[in-house]
């Protein structure tokens, strides 16, 4: 179940470290399952590294990442009956475990579709470089400082967009193969 | 006396045409590239194995393409994939046969329609002798796929 003790200790410390006004944007989340926090694109570095650095915390290993397409977009219908997605938000979430205080913390961040950029968390975790890359791959979020970030498991040549995005379209061919059944 | 009725008395003779000797030289030795694809190889590996005994066809996997005489497509064909089998197929010297193992092979499977990764049937690109149903075949099946090509190898003619 969620700590939320710990959790509030964790936006305290954050709220010393940022000061009151930037601290307030990270928004705490109950969820039945897990409680996460909600932290803006532009502070993901600086939460990170201290999430990582502080060893009152000592989040030294980073479980999994993932991209999410938040499905938020507006939603359009044509005459034909198809649908147009406009605007949207993607996201990244971080699982995050600390294994000498035996605690876990989840960290959400959310992008405009129109820009999605959030820092790189590899110089930190490097199991994240493979994992962004994917998220990369699937959603198209750019990870600025990325080491290296191209497509990991779709061909390299691919040019038809983010396959795992809510407004992605299958192309008709791939290198002269039809795709569709 | 000819060879024709020495065939009675003389065993060690056989009469036959040199197409039947000929198929029936290449049937009973159809070496596979050592290749897999996803969980239809673990059912190939299986067959394989002791228990199966896939050699008693004289199948053996090989590790070149260039010594092989077939080709079992065990699994899904990803759109990446999908060069690298035919190139695979073509580094194949002819007489050459393919045999697609499972639905993903055959038409896409599970991934028919929201697949997009995935090769709609490797049919589109190299063609196929023997198409396999299942999810994954079970070994028998893949015997018997292995047995309706002998068959259609059988039946072939190269000589005249």
């Amino acid at each position: 179940m969620a700590d939320t003790e710990f959790i509030k200790s964790v936006t305290d410390r954050f709220t010393l470290l940022l000061g009151e006004e930037k601290a307030s944007q990270i928004v705490i989340t109950e969820s039945p399952f897990e409680t996460f926090l909600t932290v803006p694109a532009e502070l993901i570095s600086v939460v990170m590294t201290e999430l990582y650095d502080n060893p009152a915390l000592g989040f030294d290993s980073l479980v999994l990442l993932t991209g999410n397409d938040e499905d938020d977009a507006v939603k359009t219908k044509n005459d034909d009956g198809s649908e147009t997605l406009t605007g949207g938000n993607l996201s990244v979430v971080y699982h995050l475990e600390s294994l000498p205080n035996r605690k876990k913390i989840i960290i959400k961040t959310i992008v405009p579709k129109a820009n999605p950029e959030v820092p790189s968390v590899t110089p930190l975790w490097v199991s994240a470089d493979w994992q962004e890359r994917e998220a990369y791959d699937m959603y198209g979020i750019i990870f600025t400082g990325h080491p290296n970030l191209i497509r990991i498991l779709m061909p390299y040549d691919w040019e038809f967009g983010f396959p795992l995005r809510k407004d992605y379209q299958n192309p008709e061919f791939y290198q002269g193969i039809k795709v569709p059944y | 006396m000819g060879y024709l009725d020495k065939e009675f008395t003389d065993s060690n003779i056989i009469v036959t045409n040199l197409d039947a000797l000929l198929n029936w030289a290449r049937l009973s030795s159809l070496w596979q590239v050592g290749f897999g694809l996803a969980c239809c190889a673990i059912e190939m590996m299986a067959t394989s194995a002791s228990h199966y005994d896939f050699d008693r066809f004289g199948v053996i996997p090989r590790p070149s393409p260039r010594q092989s005489d077939i080709i079992i497509i065990s699994g899904t064909v990803t759109l990446k994939m999908a060069s690298r089998v035919k190139r695979l197929y073509e580094q194949i010297p002819d007489p050459k046969y393919v045999i697609s193992m499972g639905s993903c092979a055959n038409c896409g499977g599970p991934y028919w329609d929201h697949g997009y990764h995935v090769l709609k049937g490797v049919d589109r690109v190299i063609p196929v002798d023997v198409y396999i149903p299942g999810c994954p075949p079970r070994p028998e099946a893949l015997l018997e796929g292995l047995l309706k090509l002998q068959e259609k190898i059988r039946n072939e003619s190269r000589v005249g």
